[in-house]
């Protein structure tokens, strides 16, 4: 058997690893990040001269499930044009047999990084509304993410919010309409936490209960994952406000994060409806408020108006004084 | 560019497959497959984690492909609790255990059976080897097993050029990836007026080689694996690990 130093089982590791783009428009430039069945790599479109992200499948199975999902995220994600949804300008096979997909390259920090700078929860927040946006969007279309996570949110560096990895997505059109369900396990479905055979799909600590049970998934599922990442998100801001506004937020991280589907919002609209009412100091539908809440709550609110009005009050009442002096 | 479809191999049958089954011939060189791919990275772990001497480490590596064969330790082996050669690593150091306890070790010799196995190029390799004390057990026979499971792929590859008379795509790939140091790989033109071709021609047999060389890998794994499962777990070990070790991959844990 032939004797390999070291030096070189690196090299033909490295050449392994490395897609085969002869034959493409594309270069290679660098790795820019490994996932549990494939590779993203920074290139270059030689024709168009921009750079780009390729994604490539690193090895097939052997009844090509995985080439098929990867083929089917470029599609799912071709079929959502979104300024929250990253574009696809490309799909197809490598002389080497791997399945790729040509994606714009996006430059900034995903979400799980980002959240470490946020000066504020209200900052933190409106992030948040900005990922619902791409997702109620994908979901009108009848497509859930299944798969959201800090991780798969990325901050361009202009500031924009994009819903990245669409490699778990489920379309749930079904005779033309929306199904409220998708079934998982079925054929096709590939799975990131544990084996293939059990038909589970999604990131543990993210992933709602039901897809943890291998059970079907729905709208509601992708409202779960958007609750653990408000959740997480919040955790890793600074507090703000009284208490009772603390009490307000971890019932609308609760809510969306019901064991029961059905306790959960019925739209990420809803979810995030709530969290603009929180935002603008209204009611939030998933906290119930006493009387003393709700008008430290108002008073919170009009504060302004009801300075100007006590100012105004005070200046009167002074004046009628001095008038009657 | 093709359809992903036809690029995906059929479904093969693994080693462990063939030694689960009742056909001989197959056993047979299912046997000699594993032999193939496992001893020198038994031989090299028993020599550096037990620090057994040369003649001991031979005769346990003996021992052990000689027991594998009569007596069917792979039928143990259950796919689902761990990859094959963590079960072959640790049957080993059982047996080293259980020989060293009962202090009643087995010279194998005289009308035993032996295997034809290449220790003294074993034991060259050792020394050649840059693995050191500080990588721990599992990364130093991750090392071996991955420099055999290239040493059965190269050979492949060598084997399926020489019969299809590639000669000068297998001499660049040797000449060129397969070459000990960085500053001994000629330039694609030098290469290109050693072998009389352009130097596109160079670029395009290296990309052919390297594929082919890469779907011999491809074959060898699933030949060293037990099932799909175990396979995409090795493929994720083998391509990923470069990329982690490397610290090309940000945040990535060693």
């Amino acid at each position: 058997m032939t004797w390999i130093p070291d030096q070189v089982v690196d090299r033909l590791r490295e050449t392994l690893a490395s897609p085969d783009l002869s034959g493409t428009r594309y270069r290679a430039i660098r790795l820019l990040g490994r996932g549990g069945m494939a590779s993203v790599w920074l290139a270059e479109d030689t024709v168009l001269d921009r750079q780009v992200a390729l994604k490539v499948l690193e090895f097939e199975d052997a009844e090509g499930n995985l080439a098929t999902r990867l083929l089917q995220e470029a599609r799912i994600m071709a079929s959502l044009e979104h300024p929250g949804i990253v574009p696809v300008h490309d799909a197809g096979t490598l002389a080497d047999g791997r399945v790729f997909c040509c994606m714009k390259y996006v430059q900034g920090e995903t979400l799980e990084r980002q959240v470490a700078g946020l000066e504020s929860a209200s900052e933190g927040l409106r992030l948040m509304l900005r990922v619902v946006e791409p997702l109620a969007f994908a979901h009108s279309r009848g497509v859930l993410h299944r798969d959201l996570t800090p991780t798969n949110i990325m901050i361009g560096a202009f500031g924009e919010v994009l819903v990245m990895d669409w490699g778990l997505a489920k379309e749930i059109y079904r005779d033309g309409k929306v199904s409220t369900e998708a079934s998982l396990g079925s054929s096709g479905d590939s799975v990131r936490s544990r084996a293939a055979t059990t038909g589970i799909v999604g990131t543990p600590g993210f992933m709602s209960p039901e897809q943890v049970r291998g059970e079907t998934a729905s709208v509601r599922s992708d409202i779960f994952s958007l609750g653990a990442v408000l959740a997480f998100t919040l955790a890793k801001c600074a507090p703000e406000g009284k208490r009772y506004r603390l009490r307000q937020l971890k019932a609308i991280c609760e809510k969306a994060m019901a064991a029961d589907p059905a306790a959960r919002y019925d739209s990420v609209e809803a979810l995030a409806a709530d969290v603009a009412n929180y935002l603008e100091q209204r009611t939030v539908t998933a906290y119930r408020e006493n009387i003393l809440e709700r008008t430290a709550r108002l008073i919170n609110r009009h504060s302004t108006a009801i300075v100007l009005v006590l100012a105004y009050l005070l200046m009167r009442g002074l004046f009628i004084l001095l008038a009657k002096r | 560019m093709q359809q992903a479809a036809d690029k995906f191999p059929v479904t093969r049958h693994s080693v462990i497959a063939a030694l689960q089954g009742e056909d001989p011939a197959r056993r047979s060189h299912a046997l000699e497959a594993i032999t193939a791919a496992y001893w020198k990275p038994i031989y090299k772990h028993l020599r550096l984690r037990w620090e057994l001497g040369v003649d001991d480490a031979q005769d346990l590596t003996q021992e052990f492909f000689l027991r594998l064969i009569e007596k069917d330790i792979l039928a143990g082996y259950d796919a689902g609790k761990g990859r094959l050669r963590t079960y072959l690593r640790t049957c080993a150091d059982r047996l080293f255990l259980n020989q060293s306890r009962d202090a009643r070790r087995i010279k194998r010799g005289g009308e035993a059976a032996l295997l034809n196995l290449d220790f003294e190029t074993a034991e060259r390799e050792l020394t050649q080897a840059s693995s050191s004390e500080a990588d721990g057990v599992e990364q130093r026979f991750e090392r071996e097993w991955l420099r055999s499971l290239f040493a059965l792929a190269i050979e492949r590859v060598q084997q399926q050029y020489r019969v299809a008379r590639k000669l000068v795509p297998l001499a660049l790939f040797e000449r060129y990836d397969l070459a000990e140091h960085e500053g001994s790989r000629p330039t694609y033109s030098e290469m290109a007026e050693e072998f009389q071709v352009s130097v596109s021609d160079v670029t395009n047999y290296l990309a052919a080689a390297r594929r082919d060389f890469r779907q011999c890998v491809l074959d060898q794994l699933r030949d060293m694996t037990a099932t799909e499962e175990e396979f995409r777990a090795e493929a994720r070990v083998l391509f990923g690990g470069l990329a982690i070790r490397r610290g090309l991959i940000p945040g990535a844990r060693k």
